[in-house]
């Protein structure tokens, strides 16, 4: 993995160089190097507090970098044109709770550049996309755990983003809705756009047409989920995982400075 | 290079008004707070005019307690709205969405701006013709200087909410941001019968100059230089905090 330069190939939407971040004095992610092809739902996968979500607040531009470059579509990531371009979900669903759905939907619409009959239709087509009907003057506080999962979701795929950032957009909800957001992701895929989304779940590994494996900061793997199994010869990719993790090299010490 | 530097400070009038609809809807759902925010300082006024039944020493207090309690409100629930933005996790959403942080500023400014209009019109209705409360002249410096005041308790509050990292510590800046500047602003003892260091504190304290401004309209029945001055510094504490807020207002943290 990560021979290939920065925007080699039309299909490389995410590229990092050498990324170091850290997130509160300590060393989160640890000189990575990767390149992310588009069109794919990649997962990125590891245990809690592995850098999943640091990762992914630099892919979306609200993470102070320590070293390395990091290209998403083309641009520095964080660049002010990808703000628009680039649809991002947070773990806790960042929704305005003491509003309704249509006035969070109007808002965020109205930052993402949507005006008018754009705004109306966009709403209208995510709301749908997420089974969210009937809801639209419902206070947010008052949804199911289920629900206010999918309004969170919905923020992020209203601008029809090029690439969506998923953190965790699946743990913790019922199995029927977990297959259909999977169901959904692979549909926005096959419509053109690129999407990482993370887990810890290794059981949610299987869905995804490309995998990053993740630890301590460090990739394990990065491999469609069949080369992966081939390559360790795992039954499953739980068991894949963890052969990978045991036969890494060890992480060396990492001098835990405290900035603060 | 340019180009991205001029995109991301762009101002988009049209941004901040959506964030400041925003912002007044969020209040329009919940009705107990609007009405704690329009209705307290009028029932502390009638409060304040029973506590001093003299109705000179009266006319002399009312509108200087005008000027501090829709700073007080503001600052509260301008620290609080924006601690729970922050710990929600709306605002690193905002900040990865093309909004400018002067879009977010503005639009906190132009809403709770709105509120202080509607909260001091009710203060200086139930004042001026209920209460029997006397200004020489005309109110309207009055209701100017206290609107600026509830401006500028909401812009402190915005700046002080970077520094509480819960709610319960924002609660708490009321005591420590507030009352020490109630203590030293001149309400409760002159400024000039403070000793030096208390009055160099007091000088550099922004509600200082809000009850400065009443005093002053409460003893002329003309717009003076002196009173301009006042509320020019008032003008220059707003800008300074609005300014802080939006360098402590990261599009990336650490």
């Amino acid at each position: 993995m990560g021979n290939a330069e920065p925007g080699d190939g039309a299909g490389t939407v995410i590229s990092g160089r050498g990324l170091a971040a850290r997130r509160g004095g300590l060393l989160v992610l640890d000189d990575l190097t990767f390149d992310l092809a588009g069109g794919q739902v990649t997962g990125l996968l590891g245990p809690s507090g592995c850098g999943k979500t640091t990762l992914m607040r630099v892919l979306v531009g609200v993470q102070e970098v320590t070293a390395g470059t990091v290209t998403v579509l083309g641009l520095p990531a964080g660049h002010p044109r990808l703000r628009a371009r680039v649809g991002y979900a947070t773990q806790a669903p960042a929704v305005y709770t003491d509003l309704t759905l249509g006035e969070n939907l109007r808002y965020f619409g109205t930052v993402l550049g949507l005006r008018g009959r754009r705004l109306t239709d966009a709403i209208a087509e995510t709301v749908t996309r997420l089974d969210l009907g009937g809801l639209d003057r419902r206070l947010v506080r008052t949804f199911s755990g289920g629900q206010l999962a999918r309004a969170g979701l919905a923020v992020a795929l209203l601008g029809r983003p090029d690439l969506l950032i998923l953190d965790e957009p699946t743990v913790g909800l019922d199995p029927v809705l977990r297959r259909d957001l999977w169901s959904l992701f692979h549909g926005l895929a096959a419509g053109g756009a690129s999407l990482l989304v993370s887990s810890h779940v290794m059981d949610e590994a299987a869905r995804c047409d490309n995998l990053l494996f993740m630890r301590e900061g460090r990739f394990l793997a990065e491999a469609p989920p069949a080369e992966i199994l081939q390559r360790t010869g795992a039954p499953d990719l739980e068991s894949a995982f963890l052969t990978l993790a045991v036969s890494a090299p060890p992480v060396p010490p990492v001098p835990q400075e405290v900035e603060r | 290079m340019n180009g991205e530097a001029r995109v991301s400070r762009e101002f988009s009038p049209v941004l901040a008004g959506a964030t400041a609809r925003r912002v007044l809807a969020q209040l329009r759902h919940d009705p107990r707070t609007i009405a704690m925010m329009v209705a307290v300082p009028a029932v502390l006024m009638i409060l304040l005019r029973y506590v001093v039944s003299n109705s000179l020493v009266l006319n002399r207090v009312a509108p200087e307690y005008v000027g501090v309690f829709p700073f007080v409100i503001m600052f509260i629930v301008a620290a609080i709205t924006t601690q729970r933005e922050r710990a929600t996790g709306t605002l690193e959403r905002l900040m990865a969405m093309p909004l400018g942080k002067l879009d977010l500023l503005a639009g906190y400014g132009i809403a709770f701006g709105l509120m202080a209009c509607v909260q001091v019109a009710l203060v200086l209705v139930v004042s001026l013709t209920w209460l029997g409360i006397t200004v020489p002249g005309s109110a309207v410096p009055m209701a100017v200087v206290a609107v600026l005041d509830a401006v500028l308790g909401m812009a402190c509050g915005l700046f002080a909410s970077a520094f509480a990292r819960t709610e319960f510590q924002a609660v708490q800046f009321m005591p420590a941001f507030v009352l020490p500047q109630a203590l030293l602003c001149g309400l409760v003892v002159s400024r000039d019968h403070m000793t030096p260091v208390l009055r160099w504190l007091s000088d550099v304290l922004p509600l200082s100059y809000a009850v400065d401004a009443m005093q002053r309209i409460t003893a002329s029945a003309s717009w003076t230089s002196a009173l301009g001055a006042d509320v020019a510094v008032i003008l220059a504490f707003t800008a300074a905090a609005l300014a802080g807020g939006a360098l402590t207002l990261r599009r990336r943290t650490p």
